[in-house]
């Protein structure tokens, strides 16, 4: 037997969905700066496997010679994006939504064993309430990386006045690379993230903009399916 | 005729009951996710027309408008936050390269001519100024001054940084004896010709790194990095850093700044 259950509530639907076009656009304008000294790689000494980023990348996205406007959109932007964090982090914090988040001690196993399962290996996926426990690394994770590039973005945008931060960072040269970094981390979240919704199907995805879900209740069992 | 199959009433009623609330169900999420939908849709419409409203506004110094008063907002932010107090790292002249970058020759197009060299100093709060309000100073005035030296990280706006050497007079000392006039809170510097302008907040340029440099890694100050007399300030982007100064102007409003006008922040403030 079918039935509505509430999943998602607005504020983090909406948290989401501005978070969304939001974070493309830091990456985006993160980008255009980036192209003015775009000096990493993956390499040993003179050997160069991958440079961040080949000519094509920047023609094929239009991202060259708009350091000025990069920057312009940057620096707006990141006001969305740091207001629109808080805003959610304030939320789940408040409304206790963050226990459905935050990882505990059985997470990690849990995660391992969602990830054997995604790969075929294992038959069955763990029981799991709303979020199973790679989804809750995964979440909070996000979260924390979106706090690292608000931190590490301040210290290379106010170097001297945030200077005892830099220090902590390592020194503005590895800010700078690990703000760089980050962005990187968000695109392979991205790409894992995009997938497991696809694979997870229409009706978790529709819950993610409604806010409901369908569950189907097996009469005999008792048992309870998203 | 074969006897048609007796169904169980109970079990019938049952599976009419379950089935008559799936489709209850199923037709209360069609709604849920039409109106959710639909609110999506707004909001995406919307977001893109204010993406598409702000990128289409009049310039203002080569950026949009709007964004320009994001730029100037952040720049007041920065500008209460900002103390003269705080100091850019300073590193052991041992980790100085000997070689710096030359990025730029904006504004030294015209070859260098030291005997010809003066610099300018308008709008100084002193008795002894030209009709025009300028006073003409020269090196050995500069030389005259309490000798500094660091070693700063110079930072490109393009996003990479170099550590330098650099030594001169603090700029705060040279302030000390041209003082700008009362009240006035900008610093405006040019290049002989002209043709490389910077502003500054006072503020700034009185934090005790500003330098009016004519020392690079303890030797004269090289033609390409702005002989014979150049400006340091490690609380701004290299933009900021002068080479080759003419002119040093006081003023009451921001000054015209080169890279300012062509779409970047005035502020430039680290």
């Amino acid at each position: 037997m079918k039935r509505i259950e509430a999943k998602h509530p607005w504020a983090v639907r909406w948290t989401h969905w501005i978070n969304f076009p939001i974070l493309f656009g830091m990456i985006y304008t993160g980008l255009m700066i980036y192209w003015a000294s775009d000096t990493y790689r993956i390499g040993w000494g003179s050997f160069t496997l991958f440079h961040f980023f080949p000519d094509w990348f920047y023609a094929l996205f239009g991202l060259s010679h708009k350091l000025s406007n990069g920057m312009a959109w940057h620096f707006f932007l990141a006001w969305i994006f740091a207001i629109n964090g808080f805003l959610y982090v304030t939320y789940t914090a408040l409304s206790g939504e963050w226990r459905y988040l935050v990882p505990d001690r059985n997470s990690f196993s849990e995660a391992a064993q969602v990830m054997l399962h995604d790969l075929g290996i294992r038959k069955s996926a763990p029981p799991q309430g709303r979020f199973n426990g790679a989804q809750k690394i995964a979440y909070t994770g996000i979260v924390l990386m979106g706090m690292g590039s608000l931190i590490t973005g301040l210290a290379i945008y106010k170097v001297v006045q945030f200077s005892w931060l830099v220090t902590l960072l390592g020194g503005y040269r590895a800010a700078r690379y690990e703000h760089f970094l980050l962005t990187m981390a968000y695109l392979m979240f991205f790409l894992v993230h995009v997938s497991q919704v696809l694979r997870a199907g229409w009706n978790n995805f529709r819950a993610m903009v409604t806010g409901y879900e369908i569950k189907t209740e097996d009469a005999h069992a008792g048992r309870t399916q998203a | 005729m074969p006897e048609e199959p007796k169904l169980d009433p109970v079990a019938e009623a049952e599976a009419r009951r379950i089935a008559d609330n799936d489709r209850a169900v199923e037709a209360e999420m069609r709604l849920r996710t039409r109106r959710g939908f639909l609110a999506g849709g707004v909001a995406a419409v919307g977001a893109f027309a204010a993406w598409e409203w702000i990128r289409t506004r009049r310039p203002d110094s080569g950026e949009p408008w709007p964004l320009r008063r994001v730029l100037d907002t952040n720049e007041e932010l920065a500008r209460d936050y900002f103390s003269r107090r705080r100091l850019a790292r300073e590193f052991p002249v041992s980790e100085a390269p000997k070689e710096l970058r030359v990025n730029e020759r904006i504004g030294m197009e015209d070859p260098l001519d030291l005997a010809e060299w003066k610099l300018i100093v308008t709008n100084a709060d002193r008795d002894d100024a030209d009709d025009s309000g300028n006073n003409t100073l020269s090196m050995a005035d500069i030389r005259k001054l309490p000798y500094a030296e660091h070693v700063t990280e110079l930072k490109c706006i393009e996003g990479w940084s170099q550590k330098v050497h650099w030594g001169g007079a603090r700029f705060a000392d040279f302030a000390a004896v041209y003082a700008p006039k009362k009240g006035w809170g900008y610093v405006g510097m040019e290049t002989p010709d002209a043709g490389y302008y910077v502003g500054l907040d006072l503020d700034s340029a009185m934090q005790p790194q500003t330098l009016l440099c004519y020392e690079m890694n303890g030797e004269p100050l090289p033609e390409p990095h702005g002989a014979p007399l150049r400006l340091v300030i490690p609380t701004k982007y290299g933009i900021k850093n002068l080479k080759r100064i003419g002119r040093i102007f006081y003023s009451q409003e921001r000054p015209r700044d080169y890279w300012a006008e062509l779409g970047y922040d005035w502020y430039a403030g680290l």
